[in-house]
Order: structure tokens, then C-alpha cells, then sequence
């Protein structure tokens, strides 16, 4: 049976990584929704260096795994004398590669939005940027809300990734604690329970979520 | 930066026979997991009281952990409970597991998209229900299937990056090797890499959604 006094006696440290996971998925959600949606918009601007860059970036980020980017970000950069601690670095990367993920969804959301929309926006005097930012966007966030919430599922789970740079995330915590305890199975059952805690909910109502509006549609 | 040192001949050798490691780990790993996974995908699909729940949970629960976590815990966990495998055979069973959730989603909404009637054409012609949906449901299903699952084994191959936290010597873990030697190697080193999984990755991708035109109907 599982020992819960390693969950009682360690707890702080359980509920540092599990408030450290939380913390480090927001923020790189943030980023990498920003980073998204300006290259979502740069693939569809009719604009052709922009949709180069775009694309490029969505096809390279997507293609490789996020390691790279965090070794490159942790190892690589401090060759060049840029030296960023394990969690920055980790955001960063987790930022960097979701973004890639989240700029394909939400051009998917946009393109959605039938093309007269735009027409009619433009023809109504709004310019490209207005016309973009207050018809389509709005209209685009309904369709991209269920893939967003699983790219935050996403980020959650890939946030695992910072226990290999220590930036002290539940990962990380639980690698700790089993190094102290001596005890392997129990900490990571635990700390998958934790894990869950987070990933389980958003996964239930994105599903509830895709299925309202598949119903809606 | 020292771009020839680090692109002599051994080192991309050693390179090369990192990344023939990976996609053997990860072409048996998919292998196995289309099996287990396409007995949890059917398991759901049949919805058989109890069982069907059950295969529903274990699905869930693995899908919404880190993979990172369950490679950890197959190689540091379970030889607690007797069961000590080597690093490749751990990276195996860890791909698997996770994967096999993964392809049972996808392989369940195949079997979905077969419309219900075909199964009581089956089942009406005689046919029992197993048959049924070995010869009437699944060839139907697997042309929708078998996009998604070419997706899938892109992020196989990504992931797989993951079990160098195990050492096991795949692609990632061969570039960590040549980087220790000298930090002037590190950049040049990722930078292969990555084109490395780019290429792949992105002819894969390619591969990927012209089955999904062609079997768009």
C-alpha cells in the first residue's frame, strides 16, 4: 500500500512543486498566447515576407522536440554570455514551442470566420488591423477556446521537462523527495495524483466544450 | 563557436547512430501501441458495461500525465516492485504505455466515424459482432485513422527525445555526449539536430495531410 505519511511529512514540498507548475503554465500560456496570436495573424496578413516567417517558425517549432529548445535556451545561450536560470529558461521554452502549437489553432479559429466578415468590416471603413482585432479575433476565440484548453494541458505536462534544469517544479520536487526518502514509487504516485489534480478538470471541460459546440454548430 | 570540430566525421556518426536509436525505439514503440492501444480504442468504442469505464479511466489518467513521469517511473519506480528493466527496454514501455492511449482516442474516434448502420448490416448478415468489426468497421475506420496516427508518430519521435534523461543513447543523449567534450560544440551540435528532426518530422507531416485529402471524401 502507498506510505501517506511520505505525502503528510513532505507535503510542503508537494504543494511548492504543485504551486511552482501551476505558476510556470500560466506564465508560459500567456507568452506563448501572445507570441501565437501575433504569428497566426502573420501567417494570414496579406503580407508575404510575414507569412514566410510565420510559417517558418510554426513548421520548425512544431517539428522538433521542446528538449532541444530548452538545452539550446539552458546550454547553448550561455556560450554566447547569455546565461538565464533553469526557470526562466523553461518558460522560455515552453513559451517558445507552444506558441507554435497555439498560432496554428488559432489561425484555424480565424480562418473560420467567413470571409465576408472582413469584407464587410473593411467596406464599413475599419482598416485591416481594426477589422482583424475587433470582427474576426472575437469571433475566432469561440472555435479556438477547446484547442487552447488542450495546449494547456499540454504545457502542464511539458512543464515536467524544468525537472531536468531544477527549476523546482513538482517534477522536481518529487525527484527530490525520493532522493531524500529513498523511496521512488510511492513520491511519484503522488505526484502523478497531483498532476492529475490540474490536467484531469481542463480535460473534462475542454471535452465538455468541444462537444457544446459541435452541437451548436 | 567551432562549427567544423563539431561536424568532423565521428561526430556525426555517433549522430546518425543516435537517431537510427530513436526511430528503432520509436517504431517499436508504435508498433505495440497500436495493438494495446487498439484494444483500449475498441474496448471504448463497444461499450460492454464496466469494462468500457474501466478502459475509459486508464486512458484518461495516462493521457493527462507527463510522459516524462512515466518514463521515471517505469525505470526508477518499478524495479521497487521487482520489475528492473534495462534503458531501452524502459523507454519501450514507457513510450508504449503513453502512446497507447494516445492511438486509443484516435483509434476509437476512427471506429466512430463508421456509420452505426454498418454494424447492424453486419451483425444482420450473419456475421458475429467481433467479426463485424474486424472485417466491416475497422477497414472503414483505419482510412481516418491512419492520418492521426502519422501525427502521432511525429510526436513519438519528438518524445522519444525525452528518455535521455535515462541515458538511454538516442539522438538528444549522443548530442549531450559531444557537447561535454567541448561548449564550443553545443550550438552547432543543436542546430544539427534540429534540422535533423525537422527534416523528418516535416516529410512525415507532409505525408501525413495528403492522406488526410485523400481520404477526405
Amino acid at each position: 500500500m502507498l506510505d501517506f505519511t511520505i505525502l503528510t511529512e513532505n507535503s510542503d514540498m508537494f504543494l511548492e512543486g504543485f504551486k511552482n507548475t501551476l505558476y510556470v503554465s500560466f506564465l508560459a500560456l500567456i507568452g506563448s498566447f501572445v507570441l501565437g496570436t501575433i504569428l497566426a495573424v502573420f501567417r494570414i496578413a496579406p503580407i508575404k515576407p510575414l507569412n514566410w516567417f510565420g510559417t517558418a517558425y510554426v513548421e520548425f517549432f512544431r517539428n522538433i522536440p521542446i528538449l532541444i529548445i530548452l538545452f539550446f535556451i539552458f546550454t547553448g545561450l550561455p556560450v554566447l554570455g547569455i546565461r538565464l536560470s533553469g526557470f526562466v529558461a523553461g518558460t522560455l521554452a515552453l513559451m517558445i514551442y507552444t506558441a507554435a502549437f497555439i498560432a496554428e489553432a488559432i489561425r484555424a479559429g480565424i480562418l473560420s470566420v467567413p470571409k465576408g466578415q472582413m469584407e464587410a468590416a473593411r467596406s464599413s471603413g475599419l482598416t485591416y488591423n481594426q477589422a482583424m482585432l475587433h470582427v474576426i479575433l472575437p469571433q475566432a476565440i469561440k472555435i479556438v477556446i477547446p484547442p487552447l484548453g488542450n495546449q494547456f494541458i499540454n504545457l502542464v505536462k511539458n512543464s515536467s521537462i524544468l525537472t531536468i534544469v531544477a527549476a523546482g517544479e513538482l517534477m522536481y520536487q518529487g525527484d527530490l523527495i525520493s532522493a531524500r526518502t529513498f523511496v521512488v514509487f510511492d513520491v511519484y504516485i503522488f505526484v502523478a495524483v497531483f498532476y492529475l489534480i490540474i490536467t484531469l478538470p481542463l480535460s473534462y471541460g475542454v471535452n465538455r466544450l468541444e462537444k457544446r459546440l459541435a452541437k451548436s454548430n | 563557436m567551432d562549427f567544423i570540430g563539431a561536424y568532423s566525421p565521428d561526430n556525426l556518426l555517433f549522430l546518425l547512430q543516435g537517431f537510427w536509436m530513436t526511430i528503432q525505439v520509436a517504431a517499436i514503440s508504435i508498433v505495440f501501441s497500436f495493438i494495446l492501444g487498439g484494444i483500449f480504442g475498441v474496448l471504448r468504442y463497444a461499450k460492454i458495461p464496466v469494462v468500457s469505464k474501466i478502459a475509459a479511466v486508464i486512458v484518461e489518467i495516462i493521457r493527462n500525465l507527463p510522459l516524462l513521469l512515466i518514463i521515471f517511473f517505469v525505470y526508477f519506480a518499478l524495479p521497487e516492485i521487482g520489475l528492473k528493466f534495462g534503458v531501452v527496454a524502459s523507454a519501450i514501455i514507457a513510450l508504449t504505455v503513453f502512446e497507447s492511449a494516445m492511438l486509443a482516442e484516435i483509434i476509437r474516434s476512427g471506429l466512430n466515424s463508421v456509420p452505426k448502420g454498418q454494424i447492424e448490416a453486419g451483425r444482420s448478415s450473419g456475421l458475429s459482432y467481433i467479426q463485424t468489426l474486424w472485417y466491416i468497421i475497422f477497414p472503414q475506420g483505419i482510412r481516418k485513422m491512419v492520418p492521426p496516427i502519422v501525427s502521432q508518430f511525429i510526436s513519438l519521435l519528438k518524445d522519444t527525445s525525452l528518455a535521455v534523461v535515462i541515458a538511454l543513447p538516442e539522438l538528444m543523449r549522443n548530442a549531450q555526449v559531444i557537447n561535454a567534450q567541448n561548449v564550443n560544440y553545443i550550438i552547432p551540435i543543436f542546430i544539427f539536430i534540429a534540422v535533423v528532426y525537422f527534416i523528418v518530422n516535416y516529410i512525415l507531416s507532409i505525408i501525413a495531410r495528403r492522406l488526410e485529402l485523400k481520404t477526405d471524401y
